[in-house]
């Protein structure tokens, strides 16, 4: 485990690493997210928009294997033509050190609303995935993970 | 951090019309800026920021990525075949650079 010390966080790394042999430490006194910045960023991708649930599914593990690379997928139902699509989808985490993880631009090229990806989570967490039509309404969905070997340094 | 390469799963042949999965996986660090080195030296930001991914040059996807995404990120995502032609992923690098993977596919 020589990796463990390049980061210069003996005592830490001696606390994850006895517990899990841990690729992923979490950061100590990192900054985090509030829930109240999550909602602000959300306002900035959304617009003023009122989020529905329904029609957006999040699929991500209840509980993260690790923080460090935690597949998440997204889904949200749309016929995907040039009159109904989906025209973005954003994923916001409220715990961790920036509260944006990523957003996609799609188009009626893309065929099927459906992205994946592989996400940091800092902590246990609420995920949250947003889907922005072309009719301009937006959808909503939210899943909390369970982080037990947070992943916010990698 | 060595020159990233790019990994990709895409077919290379596809009926008009159908809908292809991409996979795609880049090597790169996606350094968040919190970390510190040895020297208790905070490590600088360095992620890929953007995707964007083009079929004959008009737009399929684009995603802006920010520091949660993981290392090594990797990515899923469909796109409708409608005609043959590259079909390009580009990764935009704080740094400026732009990696790049082309494939060629045939649509029948």
């Amino acid at each position: 485990m020589t990796f463990m010390h390049k980061h210069g966080w003996a005592r830490r790394d001696l606390l994850v690493a006895a517990g899990a042999g841990a690729v992923a430490l979490a950061l100590p006194g990192a900054v985090q997210a509030t829930p109240q910045e999550a909602d602000a960023f959300t306002r900035k991708m959304i617009g003023a928009a009122n989020p529905k649930t329904g029609k957006i599914q999040l699929v991500v593990k209840d509980v993260a294997e690790s923080g460090a690379n935690e597949p998440v997928r997204v889904v949200v139902d749309s016929p995907m033509t040039a009159a109904d699509h989906v025209k973005a989808i954003h994923v916001i985490a409220d715990g961790n050190p920036f509260p944006g993880v990523s957003s996609w631009f799609l188009t009626p090229k893309s065929g099927k609303a459906e992205v994946a990806f592989r996400m940091r989570l800092a902590k246990t967490q609420m995920v949250r995935a947003y889907a922005v039509m072309s009719d301009g309404s937006v959808w909503q969905t939210s899943q909390e993970v369970k982080v037990t070997i947070g992943g916010c340094g990698g | 951090m060595t020159t990233p390469t790019i990994k990709t799963r895409i077919p290379a042949k596809a009926k008009k019309g159908e809908i292809i999965e991409i996979k795609a996986q880049i090597t790169h660090d996606m350094e968040t800026g919190q970390r510190k080195d040895a020297n208790g030296m905070a490590l600088s930001r360095r992620i890929i920021n953007k995707f964007v991914c083009t079929w004959n040059g008009q737009a399929v996807i684009s995603a802006d990525w920010h520091t949660a995404m993981s290392a090594n990120p990797f990515v899923s995502f469909f796109a409708v075949a409608e005609a043959s032609g590259p079909l390009k992923l580009a990764f935009h690098d704080d740094n400026g650079e732009i990696y790049e993977s082309v494939t060629e596919v045939v649509v029948e």
